[in-house]
């Protein structure tokens, strides 16, 4: 497995405990429209998010990133830049 | 033509579904007469307050529209002018000079409006490559404050001390961080764990503002607010404050001792760029803020009211923000919009006005009546307004 599958299997084990709905998640499942995911729900998921890889994602950045896929990328460049 | 009104049309569909049930409209009460701080003529009928930010009741106290008239009478009736360049008047000074009085600090800094100040200052201190922890509970003028200044926000779960340390300590070393909080935070009334915050604040090595716009006048033993109450007020760099609430008329501040304060008054744009107090206002200001150092009794007062208001109401059965009295700010919990507003109603029908609170204004889409108390409520006030509670209660059975 590349570090981004590594990622990739991670963020969506965080992504469970949030989906309520039970969506089949993806990389192109977006996390406002296909998760409704509210905005406390999102700053609880970013905060489990951080805590796993030890980055910070301001909620600026956090609000340019819209699916999976984007969340995976974001997260390995953070760990680069760090 | 791309109507730039789409947006606002599950608004608008909201508003018409509520208003076409008969509902008096919540967010359009005019109120036609205001005999004191406690009670209005609101659709021809005596009403009592409940809902104002008008803490400390001064709105009619005779020295400050005295201050006011005179100022009126000398001055005119407004500046025409920003504060750097025509628009100080010496009533802006005096103003300043009492609010360094009441908070024991060095500088102070009036705004046209409390949202101004924050506004002003948050985009001021903190630019783009600048990081500002807030509790994600923060009122609207903060994350505009953040906006405006193209800040990094990290927000934290409201009064997580642990959240706000954990996303604290991950900012980049050597990076610009303000920590933003609030001694009373509006919605619920609760008050913020500040003695920890500010600790862990200062151990991170961040600059900290706390709002205290809902603590001034009565919380903390000079009324200096929350930061005062926990003693960890020499610890704050900048203490935002408002004149629309205690001190019972319009206009922002900010108080600090920090050495290059007063550069803020060139530098900052919602400082320079917007036309200064009417000379009326500053005087009332002024007036009003010297009367507070000296009204321990009204505080006291005021605490009873909370106290014996928050009791009460639990006792009725309604669900409430906080356990406990921590404010003058009582917020009443109800299931959703339509019993609210229906709540709501009633009470004005039985002569009681509060406000409604809903979303996006409250935290997790709370429907909230929210109770603001003054310390001019009197004992039979209060004990009328749980009257008014117990019988809308029953009608809109909220209560049983």
């Amino acid at each position: 497995m590349t570090d981004r599958d590594q990622n990739a299997v991670k963020i969506e084990a965080l992504i469970e405990p949030f989906n309520k709905k039970g969506v089949a998640v993806t990389e192109a499942t977006r996390f406002a429209q296909d998760l409704e995911w509210d905005s406390l729900t999102v700053m609880d998921f970013v905060a489990s998010v951080e805590d796993e890889f030890d980055i910070l994602i301001s909620m600026n950045r956090a609000a340019e990133i819209e699916t999976v896929e984007q969340l995976i990328d974001a997260v390995g460049q953070l760990q680069s830049e760090r | 033509m791309n109507d730039l009104f789409s947006k606002f049309d599950p608004v608008i569909a909201l508003r018409e579904s509520l208003l076409e049930s008969g509902m008096t409209d919540p967010f359009n009460l005019v109120m036609e007469k205001v005999e004191s701080p406690t009670v209005a003529i609101c659709n021809g009928k005596r009403t009592i307050l409940l809902g104002t930010y008008n803490y400390m009741g001064m709105t009619f106290d005779p020295d400050v529209i005295a201050a006011g008239k005179k100022a009126l009478d000398e001055f005119g009736s407004g500046t025409t002018g920003s504060r750097v360049l025509n628009g100080t008047y010496s009533g802006h000074r005096e103003c300043e000079e009492a609010l360094k009085d009441f908070y024991a600090m060095d500088h102070a800094m009036v705004f046209s409006t409390g949202y101004q100040a924050n506004l002003g200052i948050i985009s001021t201190l903190a630019g783009k490559d600048d990081y500002i922890v807030l509790d994600i509970d923060s009122h609207a003028s903060i994350y505009d404050g953040c906006a405006l200044g193209k800040a990094q926000i990290v927000p934290f779960r409201h009064n997580d001390i642990e959240a706000m340390e954990k996303r604290l300590k991950r900012i980049p070393e050597g990076d610009g961080k303000l920590v933003v909080l609030e001694g009373v935070y509006s919605m619920l009334g609760d008050v913020a764990p500040l003695k920890e915050m500010v600790r862990v604040a200062k151990d991170n090595g961040a600059m900290v503002l706390v709002d205290e716009a809902h603590s001034m006048g009565f919380i903390g033993e000079n009324g200096r607010g929350v930061a005062e109450a926990q003693g960890v007020i020499d610890d704050v760099d900048f203490i935002i404050g408002t004149f629309s609430k205690s001190v019972g008329t319009v206009g922002g501040f900010c108080v600090s001792n920090h050495p290059k304060f007063e550069i803020l008054r060139l530098v900052c744009r919602p400082y320079v760029f917007t036309a200064s107090l009417p000379p009326s206002v500053v005087a009332t200001a002024a007036t009003s803020i010297r009367k507070l150092m000296y009204s321990a009794d009204k505080r006291a007062h005021l605490w009873e009211n909370s106290k014996r208001l928050h009791a009460g109401l639990k006792q009725l059965g309604f669900k409430l923000g906080t356990d406990e009295p921590q404010s003058a700010i009582i917020a009443v919990l109800m299931p959703d919009l339509e019993a609210g507003a229906a709540m709501w109603e009633a009470l004005l029908n039985e002569g009681l006005y509060v406000n409604l609170a809903r979303p996006p204004a409250t935290p997790a889409n709370m429907t909230l009546l929210r109770c603001s108390l003054c310390a001019l409520h009197t004992e039979e006030q209060v004990g009328e307004i749980l009257g008014m509670f117990a019988a809308a209660g029953r009608a809109t059975g909220c209560i049983s």
